[in-house]
């Protein structure tokens, strides 16, 4: 083999171990609750979120009227959004072996449960919350937030 | 005109979006507060049923109730997953080989697996700070894989369990650097 192809070769691999990379730092927690109907909008697709869905960065989450869904992020932050409701994990990133990263989730309208985790511990400035209209800085804490009449997307 | 419309429409919006922000008690009682900014106005929670509520375009803080909470609060309270469950088991100095009392926690460990429907287990090893930061992440990750191993080798399966080493990071005794404090050699389980 030359060297031509064995570096041809190391590129592919190391593309695809970026690609694996990305993949792995994309997965920000699973579903653990799901109860009546929960849809996860990903890539363009609906799809259905039993118990033991893994959760990535982007994913809108969606209950319907007689749904609720509970999710553990990676770095043990809980999430839970009732009824009616629409939560986005707009991103997420978790470093096991130093504790940085960050993260922000949404919730577009209904209600959102949170008991914060690693993240907020190790750098409470990479942690955000949002709804339609506040943006929430988070010390080390457990909240819970309602949207009613907000807007759908 | 259709700046006027855009902005009835925005007015509208915000008028109507009815948003409560409530802080609950933390319930491994550390210390815990919210900021909250919203428009050009910032509000720190910081007290247990503190709350900040903005309806009809205008806020209002108060301090919220047990009762007001399970009123508006009840589904998506009991959505919420159940918080991990931590076990330790600690190391003889220097390698990865277990103390003889760690042994036990095993059982534990696996019965608390059992009870979850999707279980997560995260093992996590940490070192004492004897040594470089380097060698003690390579410890700890180590300390942590043959936790890992002993886990699957008690019939856990494997793709439910990470392993990673956290070093020196995270002391459960704070030392000086250097210090051969054996409650730190350790890798906790979290199960999830």
């Amino acid at each position: 083999m030359g060297i031509r192809t064995h570096c041809f070769i190391g590129l592919l691999l190391a593309f695809a171990g970026g690609l694996a990379g990305a993949e792995e730092a994309d997965q920000a927690g699973m579903v653990k609750v799901s109860k009546g109907s929960v849809l996860i909008d990903r890539a363009g697709k609906r799809i259905p979120a039993p118990v033991g869905t893994p959760v990535l960065g982007g994913d809108k989450v969606r209950t319907g009227e007689d749904g609720s869904v509970g999710i553990g992020l990676k770095d043990a932050t809980l999430l839970s959004a009732g009824p009616n409701s629409i939560l986005v994990i707009d991103r997420f990133a978790f470093d096991p072996t130093t504790h940085q990263g960050g993260m922000s989730a949404t919730v577009k309208k209904g209600t959102l449960a949170v008991v914060s985790g690693k993240l907020a511990k190790a750098a409470p400035e990479s942690v955000e919350f949002h709804t339609p209209t506040a943006i929430l800085g988070v010390r080390g804490t457990e909240f819970a937030i309602e949207v009613l009449d907000g807007g759908e997307e | 005109m259709r700046l006027l419309t855009l902005l009835a429409l925005s007015l509208g919006v915000a008028g109507c979006t009815t948003e409560r922000i409530v802080l609950l008690p933390s319930q491994d009682g550390r210390p815990s507060a919210l900021v909250v900014r919203q428009g050009g106005a910032e509000q720190n929670l910081t007290h247990p049923y503190a709350t900040v509520a903005r309806q009809a375009g205008s806020l209002n803080a108060y301090t919220s109730s047990p009762d007001e909470v399970a009123g508006r609060f009840a589904p998506v309270l009991a959505a919420l997953p159940a918080r991990p469950k931590s076990f330790r088991v600690n190391f003889l100095p220097g390698g990865d080989a277990l103390a003889p009392e760690s042994v036990a926690e095993f059982e534990r460990i696996k019965a608390e697996i059992g009870s979850h429907s999707s279980p997560e287990v995260v093992v996590v090893g940490h070192t004492d700070r004897v040594g470089s930061l380097r060698t003690n992440d390579e410890l700890s990750l180590k300390r942590a894989q043959s936790v890992r191993e002993a886990l699957i080798a008690a019939g856990v399966p494997a793709e439910v369990i990470e392993a990673y080493g956290r070093g020196e990071r995270e002391p459960l005794v704070p030392t000086e650097d250097e210090v051969d404090e054996p409650r730190n050699r350790r890798v906790e389980i979290s199960v999830r």
